[in-house]
């Protein structure tokens, strides 16, 4: 087998345990973008064309509250922001290769894509061919993220709305801030956007979420100074 | 109309994250590396992430309920346990919704 092939198929087998929470959330997605009023079409078409969970249950939950869509694209590209820093990590690695690969590697570069990859890129060895592997991770992700959604959405027309299944929204989000809050700042950051939201809310044309997101990133900011060392 | 909305706002939302992921990528040469920028950005997801569960526990129905008899404030405190615990999105959401059911049971 080629060299490049080998590098694919690692990246398949390193991607793979990651899907086990990666296909319980998009099964879930599929049934929330129905709950949130979204047409099954546009739920499976998020996932290909958005392909990043979080933005896309903010994005159905914009789009069922009748948000513009300007505020709904700023919203989006806020929440996926945090992949500039994916972005940078593999840049170098990448920076040899013609620009289909670019193209390619960068709709593919989600969370567990990257955190799957970023091991073998950085401290593999650097041959040619290492790209291969981040392929590979994305692949297996983009085909496990795509079949999962057009699961849920097959499973979520099956399921009755009065199970006030629309918490189930902020229960992802939960879990997802637990998982991504390291420090006691970034808990800081969570606590003080959910405060300033409420009051938020009065602002126009759903903007709050914007403002209190910058409310919670300039405590997190704030509170930096006093993460120290854990006991 | 509705649909086409739909498509179109859902592929600017698509080229956005794209164009973010691909920044560093095709343009890193051209962009600046400021500690700063970085600092900002690892607050980013917290910050969303409590504004968007915020108005999901204390707004329903479309009034704010930020008392103790507000069964979502417990069932999300119980998700949050859970999180810490068992680190599983599945587990997180089956102990929440099951709690918010209960509860609701419970005082109706």
């Amino acid at each position: 087998m080629s060299t490049a092939r080998l590098e694919f198929f690692a990246g398949v087998r390193a991607e793979l345990p990651l899907l086990l929470g990666v296909v319980p959330f998009g099964l879930i997605f599929g049934v929330l973008g129905l709950a949130a009023g979204m047409p099954g079409w546009a739920v499976v078409l998020s996932s290909s064309l958005i392909f990043g969970g979080s933005s896309q249950v903010v994005f159905a939950q914009l789009w069922g509250g009748g948000t513009p869509p300007p505020v709904t694209v700023a919203t989006v590209g806020v929440v996926n922001l945090r992949h500039l820093l994916y972005s940078a990590a593999v840049a170098d690695y990448l920076r040899a290769l013609p620009w289909r690969w670019k193209l390619l590697l960068a709709y593919l570069l989600t969370d567990e894509a990257f955190a799957a990859a970023i091991g073998r890129l950085r401290d593999g060895p650097a041959t040619a061919q290492r790209h291969w592997f981040l392929c590979g991770t994305g692949c297996t992700l983009w085909v496990g993220w795509q079949l999962s959604t057009l699961g849920g959405v097959l499973l979520g027309t099956a399921i009755p709305t009065t199970w006030s299944l629309d918490f189930s929204i902020a229960l992802t989000f939960i879990a997802l801030l637990v998982f991504s809050a390291h420090r006691r700042s970034d808990m800081w950051a969570a606590l003080a956007a959910a405060a300033a939201v409420l009051p938020a809310q009065v602002l126009p044309h759903k903007l709050g979420l914007l403002a209190a997101a910058g409310v919670g990133i300039a405590c997190g900011l704030l509170m930096r100074r006093f993460d120290g060392k854990k006991p | 109309m509705s649909t086409t909305l739909l498509l179109l706002s859902m592929a600017a939302c698509g080229l956005v994250t794209f164009l973010i992921r691909l920044s560093f990528i095709a343009f890193g040469h051209q962009l600046p590396a400021d500690p700063r920028i970085s600092a900002l950005l690892r607050y980013v997801p917290p910050a969303i992430l409590g504004a968007l569960i915020g108005p999901e526990i204390f707004m329903v129905g479309g009034g704010l309920n930020a008392t103790p008899d507000n069964p979502r404030l417990w069932a999300a405190l119980v998700a949050l346990l859970v999180a810490r615990l068992t680190r599983s999105v599945l587990a997180t959401i089956a102990a929440g919704m099951a709690a918010l059911w209960a509860i609701q049971a419970g005082l109706g």
